[in-house]
């Protein structure tokens, strides 16, 4: 059943993964979802599963870390939808080091640009649209590692922590002008990002799998559905939050 | 009483004033010799001259922390000057004048980033290197209260002093089993150069439930301490030294 109707979603990275699964539930609530993303065949795939699951998508090239793509592909959305309901800020990417001494700079710039500017350039863009139209809701990925640490992989928990003061701080700063923004926390999930590099080392795999107190990965549906409900009206009233979707496996 | 770090050897950046000089002084009246660095190159002279007057022992060294290079040299004259290392405190950092969200310069969150967050990185790698081969060492970063809470019109700090607590999180878990420890300090408003005249024209009942500004002396107590034994057991903290101020969220008067 159609919760909502006549809403527009962006969702970024929605091209694999969690952003996939993103755009797929807040279809199923009604959204028309705008599939953003600089991978346009896993972009295109995305718009087609939407459409088999008999929701509406449409694909828009994406590089979070340039703001005039960024602005382009927002104000596009309002010129061509007159609104934007919802924004699922969602891409980044992960890299390890042997340790955090190794981790290379380039490496550690490319999580921060991703994954922390790249929000603050969605969110920007978002929150002036947003306050237009005197309402709106933002969800940003963080991820456990925005509340943990996580050895070898210092970028990446920089990046997702400051995930979180970008939330918290526009949470504040936006409550009164009816927007709301919120993070997911996922934990260790089942896409190309965390299991890339594992398709050739299933023990490994096996090792991650084994140290989740459910002895499983979360499936991207599972953190999808995290999303869905703080987009939707459902969470009128939660902003700042930091949802943790983990299994257990982080408890802080 | 025996003096906290009596022989050793501390790294202090953003010493020219505020909390890095406080934490420079006090670590130099516990026994440490003392590597200032700033970019201020008059300030940190006056906080150099601080040190000789009150005995101490200190090198300094003019240098701006978010260039590549500055970190490995500043620990290079640490070990050159005094044969060894054994603290750092990270503490360098910028803010930016506040603003709306949407507001917000691209550049100002570039510089705000690469200061505060990506010479912390720089720095650490460097001090965890000499630490590793050393066998021990401690760390402790300046963060914020506005890196465990949300701050209106400041979210480009904010999610920069949130990521200092990230990087202070993720070393603490990597090198604890080999003895190095990594905290960070979460000071709320201190009567500081940098803080903002916005945030000093509030009404003291805002600020934090003492109700006053902190001191710099009282951040630099809590550095000294957390990079001593006397702290062996700690790791991966983000210690809150404000007043309540985290712990009163959302219940200060706004009046």
């Amino acid at each position: 059943m159609v919760e909502q109707a006549s809403v527009v979603a962006l969702v970024t990275g929605a091209g694999s993964g969690i952003g996939r699964a993103s755009a797929c539930a807040l279809a199923r609530l009604g959204a028309h979802v705008v599939v953003a993303d600089r991978d346009r065949p896993g972009g295109q795939r995305t718009v087609e599963l939407v459409g088999q699951q008999g929701g509406t998508a449409e694909f828009q090239m994406l590089d979070v870390t340039d703001a005039d793509n960024v602005e382009a592909v927002v104000d596009g959305i309002v010129c061509t939808h007159g609104r934007l309901d919802w924004a699922h800020n969602n891409a980044g990417v992960f890299r390890t080091a042997p340790s955090f001494i190794e981790m290379a700079g380039a490496d550690f710039d490319l999580m921060m640009d991703i994954n922390l500017k790249g929000v603050f350039l969605c969110m920007r863009a978002e929150l002036r649209v947003m306050t237009a139209q005197g309402h709106g809701s933002i969800v940003n990925t963080s991820s456990a590692a925005g509340m943990i640490g996580t050895p070898r992989t210092p970028g990446y928990s920089a990046s997702k922590h400051g995930v979180l003061g970008l939330t918290r701080s526009a949470a504040r700063e936006y409550a009164a002008k009816q927007i709301r923004v919120n993070a997911v926390c996922p934990g260790s999930v089942n896409t190309p990002m965390v299991t890339a590099n594992l398709v050739n080392n299933p023990g490994v795999l096996r090792q991650i799998e084994a140290m989740q107190p459910g002895g499983r990965l979360a499936e991207p549906e599972e953190i999808a559905a995290a999303v869905a409900y703080l987009c939707s009206d459902g969470a009128s009233f939660v902003s700042g939050s930091a949802l943790l979707v983990a299994g257990g496996a982080v408890n802080k | 009483m025996s003096l906290l770090h009596d022989g050793r050897v501390a790294l202090v950046t953003g010493a020219a004033s505020g909390i890095g000089r406080a934490s420079a002084l006090a670590f130099a009246r516990e026994g440490a010799s003392v590597v200032v660095t700033d970019i201020d190159a008059s300030a940190l002279a006056e906080t150099t001259a601080m040190i000789v007057a009150a005995g101490g022992s200190v090198a300094e060294a003019v240098a701006d922390i978010a260039d590549e290079g500055t970190a490995t040299a500043l620990v290079s004259l640490a070990i050159d000057r005094f044969g060894r290392l054994d603290s750092a405190h990270n503490n360098a950092g910028i803010s930016i004048v506040g603003s709306a969200f949407e507001n917000v310069d691209e550049a100002d969150f570039d510089r705000i980033i690469r200061v505060n967050v990506r010479s912390v990185f720089l720095c650490m790698q460097a001090e965890l290197r000499a630490f590793v081969s050393a066998g021990s060492g401690a760390i402790v970063n300046t963060a914020s209260s506005a890196g465990l809470i949300g701050v209106a019109d400041h979210a480009p700090y904010s999610a920069s002093k949130h990521a200092v607590i990230g990087l202070t999180r993720t070393a603490a878990l990597e090198f604890a089993a080999v003895g190095l420890r990594v905290n960070a300090i979460c000071p709320g408003p201190v009567d500081t150069p940098m803080l903002t005249a916005s945030m000093a024209g509030i009404a003291p009942s805002r600020l934090n439930p003492m109700q006053r500004l902190g001191t710099p002396a009282e951040i630099a107590e809590t550095v000294v301490w957390l990079c001593s034994d006397r702290a062996s057991f700690v790791t991966g903290e983000a210690l809150q030294v404000d007043g309540g101020l985290v712990e009163a969220e959302g219940q200060l008067r706004h009046d």
